[in-house]
């Protein structure tokens, strides 16, 4: 696209069609006291060398996650991505592909998002999954939206191990969509009452394996204990290479799955752009947000992919619509399309479990450590230790150390003293011996 | 006295004493075209006239359907579950959606007989 700025006579020819004087004419609307009257305090402008040198001195403060032994998680979380994955995105019928309306100018996107849908469902055991969501926390939104829309009831009882993130974005949205959120308190131990939560109100349950301090759940009897009262059960990751070493949520009783897809072939990227995953059982399908890919045949019999069941979506159904999202992360969702493809079934499991047992020995290396102990009886790759002081501070010490090791607790989720020491540490196959031997070692530092 | 009535909507109802058989008109399913899904009522809801009831999706659009008169539903065309074509091919018969037992049947009086309904029709064209 070019860019052509209006000249002055473009911009008075505009301003003498519309009937005004001037371009401050146009905002006489504005209340005075809410309009500025002195010139933005902005540096004079640069040239483009001046600009670059300027921003890679703010860049070079920060200490990036490739650069340091590297044990964060809490949501985001640091893998390998293949070579293959960012060449084959930056194909630019990938990369500059718009909303494939029209099928047959779009099969390559279209068998891509066919092709990811598929892996979806068959990683979390469900029987269909949408084209992708935005993230996980408005994909776990969504899901409560769909189960009051289902059921035909308005309460949602979201577990207390549920991300800090994912819980706010479902409150908001559930308040303005007319429905009743209810969270368990905070449950860093993994152990709540969620069966005796459930009436007669409740649309779903919503709880996330592993949850947010690394418990794995047993979706079992919550899925029983929802469906005996119509209630239905909303099952939430936030790693999804952990459905490479647990059971699917599918085969533990959920209805509903929702996840993060960003760990799969999706860089950290400072929080966003992620990949929210959407899955569920069939006869539920009409009640999906978002878009589905189906595959069919043309006139000849050859086999095509097209967008289906659209009579759910905005641009038909309009206000009735089964959500507002009519779009999808459609980059992210062929990044994970091509790693988890890279990765086939078996190394999908075995990326899994080389995570699992980087964690198992970094834990039991970090027990090591005097008044240092860990929350969990069962994990993935994250877990929470409680450390003998404040953890936001020790994480600071060593963070000067070059060491970025795990995330507090209080980092999302301030103002409780009760999870002030609480350290949330994931491990990952990036993690070399001597990344978690510094870590060890810059520990045992900070806390003697 | 007729026993088929018609809605603006383009609802019908045949009355069988204290219960109407409900489904979609013949003009309605030539303006929907190929009719790909019928989501049916709940046995037993209890629903006021006007209220929506049911939504039937073509190619095209989505539509809701409304309930032509009050009371409550008492039987739902399973058979459209697995073969919504039976409402193009057959809109005012075999293809009808809920029976409903009626609460007020002075309601009928404020809907249209087939021939007003078919100069209603006339007239959109």
């Amino acid at each position: 696209m070019r860019y052509l700025p209006l000249t002055p006579s473009d911009r008075a020819e505009m301003l003498r069609t519309i009937g005004v004087s001037n371009i401050d004419d146009l905002f006489i609307d504005v209340p005075p006291a809410a309009r500025r009257s002195e010139p933005l305090d902005l540096p004079p402008h640069q040239g483009e060398l001046e600009v670059e040198r300027m921003l890679r001195a703010m860049a070079s403060k920060n200490l990036a996650a490739c650069d340091a032994p590297f044990f964060c998680g809490a949501g985001a979380y640091r893998h390998h991505i293949p070579a293959t994955v960012d060449h084959l995105i930056q194909r630019s019928e990938f990369l500059t592909s718009y909303t494939p309306y029209q099928p047959e100018i779009s099969q390559g996107t279209l068998q891509y998002l066919f092709e990811f849908q598929t892996q979806v469902a068959m990683l979390s055991g469900m029987d269909i999954a949408n084209a992708s969501m935005y993230d996980g926390a408005t994909a776990c939104a969504e899901a409560v939206l769909m189960a009051n829309r289902a059921t035909k009831r308005r309460k949602a009882i979201l577990s207390g191990g549920l991300h800090p993130h994912y819980r706010a974005v479902t409150e908001t949205t559930s308040h303005f969509a007319g429905g009743i959120v209810q969270a368990m308190p905070v449950a860093p131990d993994g152990v709540e009452d969620l069966v005796n939560m459930i009436d007669d109100d409740t649309a779903c349950i919503v709880v996330q394996t592993p949850d947010f301090f690394g418990h794995l759940r047993d979706l079992r009897p919550l899925a029983e204990a929802a469906h005996a009262r119509g209630a239905l059960l909303v099952a939430v990751t936030t790693e999804t290479l952990a459905l490479g070493a647990t059971l699917p949520p599918g085969e533990m009783g959920a209805d509903i799955f929702v996840g993060e897809g960003q760990s799969l072939g999706v860089g950290l990227n400072f929080g966003g752009p992620y990949l929210g995953l959407f899955a569920a059982r069939s006869a539920l399908q009409r009640q999906m947000p978002g878009r589905l890919c189906g595959e069919t045949v043309d006139a000849q019999g050859r086999r095509g992919y097209v967008l289906t069941l659209s009579a759910r979506e905005q641009h038909i159904r309009r206000e009735k619509a089964t959500s507002n999202i009519c779009t999808n992360s459609g980059l992210c969702c062929l990044a994970f399309t091509i790693h988890v493809a890279l990765l086939g079934e078996a190394g999908f499991t075995q990326l899994a479990m080389l995570n699992h047992q980087a964690a198992i020995v970094l834990a039991q290396a970090l027990t090591g450590i005097p008044g240092v102990t860990c929350l969990n009886e069962s994990f993935f790759n994250e877990f929470t230790l409680r450390l003998p002081k404040p953890a936001a501070p020790v994480v600071a010490a060593l963070a000067a150390r070059g060491i970025l090791g795990g995330v507090p607790v209080s980092r999302l989720i301030p103002d409780d003293p009760g999870l002030a020491n609480l350290l949330l540490v994931a491990a990952n196959e990036t993690n070399t011996d001597q990344d978690r031997i510094a870590f060890v070692h810059g520990l045992r530092e900070v806390l003697s | 006295m007729p026993n088929i009535f018609y809605t603006q909507d383009h609802e019908w109802i045949s009355v069988d004493g204290d219960v109407g058989t409900v489904g979609i008109s013949n003009y309605a399913q030539q303006q929907l075209g190929d009719i790909v899904f019928v989501e049916l009522p709940q046995l037993g809801a209890k629903i006021g006239q006007g209220d929506e009831i049911a939504v039937v999706e073509s190619v095209k659009a989505a539509s809701e359907i409304y309930a032509p008169v009050s009371g409550e539903i008492t039987e739902a065309n399973t058979l459209l579950e697995g073969a919504p074509v039976t409402v193009n091919e057959a809109a005012e018969s075999d293809g009808w959606f809920f029976r409903i037992r009626m609460t007020d049947k002075a309601e009928l009086d404020g809907l249209m007989d087939a021939a007003a309904y078919k100069t209603f029709v006339d007239g959109l064209a």
